[in-house]
């Protein structure tokens, strides 16, 4: 009789979804295994940003140690690129022809994702939660296969937009920003989410060269404008050189600075903190230093996460949050694949994030995609610096 | 015309910094004929011992005097290492060694330094001088500094035995050996000399540009046009050149705009070597064949 039952019970199974129940496994999967590819820049210039890829090692071994994704271990494979772009594409071959990944997740950098943005989508690999702003991957029409992660450039832009518009709206505003398609993005951001009024509100643009060493003509030509408000759109070093020298030259205007320059440590430190007062730039992540995270029960998870799985990390450091939160954002969709691991269900669910909300985001921050939209965080909200610290203030605001 | 003004100012600053490198790249170029592209490296790498050595509490000028020393020492040892062995090797070999050097210390120094910025301590008080606003007391001091390594550079050159022997040896070793120069070893004091003078350069550049492994790659590219342009066998041309090349740059920025800054300044100078194959200042090398 029990036999009879079971056997019932196992043809049910069959009647009521065969594509549910079925498994179905791309490259890479297996009932045991889901194998996922990976390059950061552990070595080289930008090797401060390796430390994205090693929190997110650190989460997946969380996830195996408490048993898996539906039962198969992850086995992540990071790979040195070295931030340089023909790297990137001999260890991206190697992953997708020599080890057979299901995916490719969170490489990082805009040039070394570039290099090999039409290699993917012609392989059909799902290139996934790409650690890297630029807009251009949010291009589902021709690069199907490829997604973003970080709220894009244009997206920030148009939140101090929203900003300025709503608090400043005859502000004159100067821009100085990194003359690459980095920069650019934020100038067409800011203009777009201006809109009509972008031609009379803004009355300077000055442009550097990476090769530069400094940017102190810029800055004053700037200055000479008359500008009240200084939308900043630099890297690290030419931040802290504006800082500095606007300072100097006793300009006080609004001054906002992009997300990419915002380190206390790496950024307003070196170029003064009394001289950083007042600096204002956005943010999606809960900063693990604000006060006011004490008693989250995110910020304690994560902190408890650090301490357990990547004892060594620097907790203060944003980047490690960054990771953690891809690997999150990475394994809700492959929970929600299911049993079906081939790369086009994969790359479906990752289309079709609804509402997800992840522990180390700003409450308020939802992610959603779809097919037609491949950008996952959108919102941001706005921080001014006190002299110690960013100070969040206002609301959750939309970057679309 | 007030901001243009200002604009001159802030060139003179930064054409500072180009000349205080440019002089090192005359230094080495005058004492072994040839042109070390690791000179800014050198530089960059000489400013991070420094840096060291305030943070471990050293008064400022002990750490500057004593990282001018180790860097002349450490220059020479590079000269007897690495460039001695390819000495007669044709120049292509010798360009691939100073390359590979630039390389080496560019990843040595953010393997150990890391490459996130780093202040750098000025010497100069931090308040403008004579409450001008156009130009900051470093920037003042650090030009005064390239003038009086330009006037101690020539003097040494033009008046000592030991400079003579120097371009001596650099023009002709086998005459200079011949009336009993020891032409290796002026090789090596002329390395020496160039890595203490790029270690000046460095630790005055670095409180304007912030301390970074890639610090110099700029800065080199513009000693390198100052100096050509004003002629690389002349320190006082190499000086001018880099003053040249740091106000013209600033100028064409204010004027037609800061996209075209770095074109503009550089087909001039392309321009000008058009017309004066040894730069502005420079000697015209005759050789007899």
């Amino acid at each position: 009789m029990k036999r009879l039952t079971g056997l019932l019970l196992v043809a049910a199974s069959f009647a009521v979804g065969t594509a549910d129940a079925q498994k179905k496994y791309g490259p890479g999967a297996s009932d045991s295994e889901i194998k996922i590819g990976q390059t950061m820049p552990y070595s080289g210039p930008a090797s401060a940003y390796g430390t994205v890829g090693k929190a997110s090692a650190a989460y997946f071994e969380k996830i195996n140690s408490e048993g898996g994704i539906n039962g198969r271990k992850i086995t992540f494979l990071s790979l040195d690129d070295g931030y340089t772009p023909p790297k990137t594409v001999e260890q991206v071959r190697k992953l997708v022809e020599q080890e057979g990944v299901l995916l490719l997740f969170g490489t990082l950098g805009t040039p070394t994702n570039s290099a090999i943005h039409k290699y993917v989508n012609a392989k059909k690999v799902p290139h996934l939660f790409l650690n890297t702003g630029a807009t251009k991957w949010n291009d589902p029409k021709n690069y199907p296969w490829t997604m973003g992660y970080n709220l894009s450039y244009q997206a920030e832009s148009r939140i101090y937009a929203k900003y300025l518009l709503q608090t400043k709206p005859t502000a004159k505003i100067a821009i100085l920003y990194q003359n690459d398609d980095y920069g650019k993005d934020y100038v067409k951001g800011l203009k777009d989410g201006l809109g009509e009024k972008a031609k009379s509100m803004i009355v300077a643009e000055a442009s550097y060269e990476v090769a530069e060493p400094a940017i102190d003509s810029q800055i004053i030509k700037l200055q000479a404008s008359g500008a009240d408000t200084f939308f900043n759109v630099t890297t690290p070093k030419f931040a802290a050189q504006a800082i500095r020298k606007a300072h100097d030259l006793g300009w006080k205007p609004l001054h906002i600075l992009n997300q990419v320059s915002s380190s206390v440590g790496a950024v307003l430190t070196p170029a003064g903190l009394d001289k950083s007062v007042g600096l204002i730039t956005a943010s999606s992540y809960k900063d693990p230093v604000d006060p006011q995270w004490k008693d989250d029960a995110g910020m304690k998870d994560y902190l408890a996460f650090m301490k357990k799985y990547f004892p060594s990390a620097d907790v203060t450091d944003v980047f490690n949050a960054v990771g953690y939160s891809t690997a999150q954002c990475l394994v809700h969709t492959l929970k929600q694949s299911g049993e079906d691991l081939t790369r086009e269900n994969v790359m479906n669910q990752a289309r079709n994030i609804k509402e997800l909300q992840l522990p180390m985001l700003l409450p308020g921050i939802k992610i959603n995609t779809s097919p037609e939209d491949h950008s996952v965080l959108s919102q941001a909200q706005l921080a001014r610096f006190d002299g110690k610290e960013w100070k969040l203030f206002g609301e959750v605001i939309g970057g679309k | 015309m007030d901001a243009l003004l200002h604009q001159v100012f802030a060139g003179l600053a930064s054409g500072g910094i180009y000349a205080s490198l440019a002089l090192a790249l005359v230094m080495i170029h005058n004492a072994t004929n040839h042109i070390n592209f690791a000179q800014g490296e050198m530089a960059m790498f000489s400013t991070y011992i420094a840096w060291s050595l305030i943070n471990i509490g050293v008064p400022y000028w002990a750490a500057f005097v004593a990282t001018i020393v180790i860097s002349f020492f450490a220059a020479a040892a590079i000269e007897r290492i690495l460039i001695r062995p390819v000495e007669k090797a044709p120049v292509l070999t010798v360009v691939s060694v100073f390359i590979g050097l630039l390389l080496i210390l560019n990843s040595v120094a953010g393997w150990i330094y890391t490459y996130t910025i780093k202040s750098f301590t000025s010497p100069f008080p931090s308040e403008p001088p004579f409450g001008n606003k156009f130009v900051s007391s470093h920037e003042l001091g650090a030009i005064a500094i390239a003038l009086f390594v330009l006037v101690a550079m020539y003097l040494f050159f033009r008046v000592t035995p030991l400079g003579l022997a120097m371009r001596a040896a650099a023009e002709n070793p086998a005459s200079s050996r011949l009336v009993g120069i020891r032409v290796g070893w002026m090789l090596a004091l002329g390395w020496g000399f160039a890595g203490a003078i790029g270690a000046i350069a460095g630790m005055m550049i670095a409180p304007l540009v912030y301390l970074d492994p890639n610090m110099m790659a700029g800065i080199m590219l513009y000693a390198f046009a100052g100096a050509l342009l004003g002629g690389i066998d002349n320190p006082w041309g190499a000086v001018i050149g880099g003053f040249l090349m740091g106000v013209l740059e600033n100028v064409v920025g204010a004027l037609i705009g800061t996209e075209l800054k770095l074109t503009v300044a550089l087909v001039l100078i392309i321009i000008v070597l058009l017309l004066r194959p040894n730069g502005l200042w420079g000697h015209k090398v005759v050789s007899r064949v």
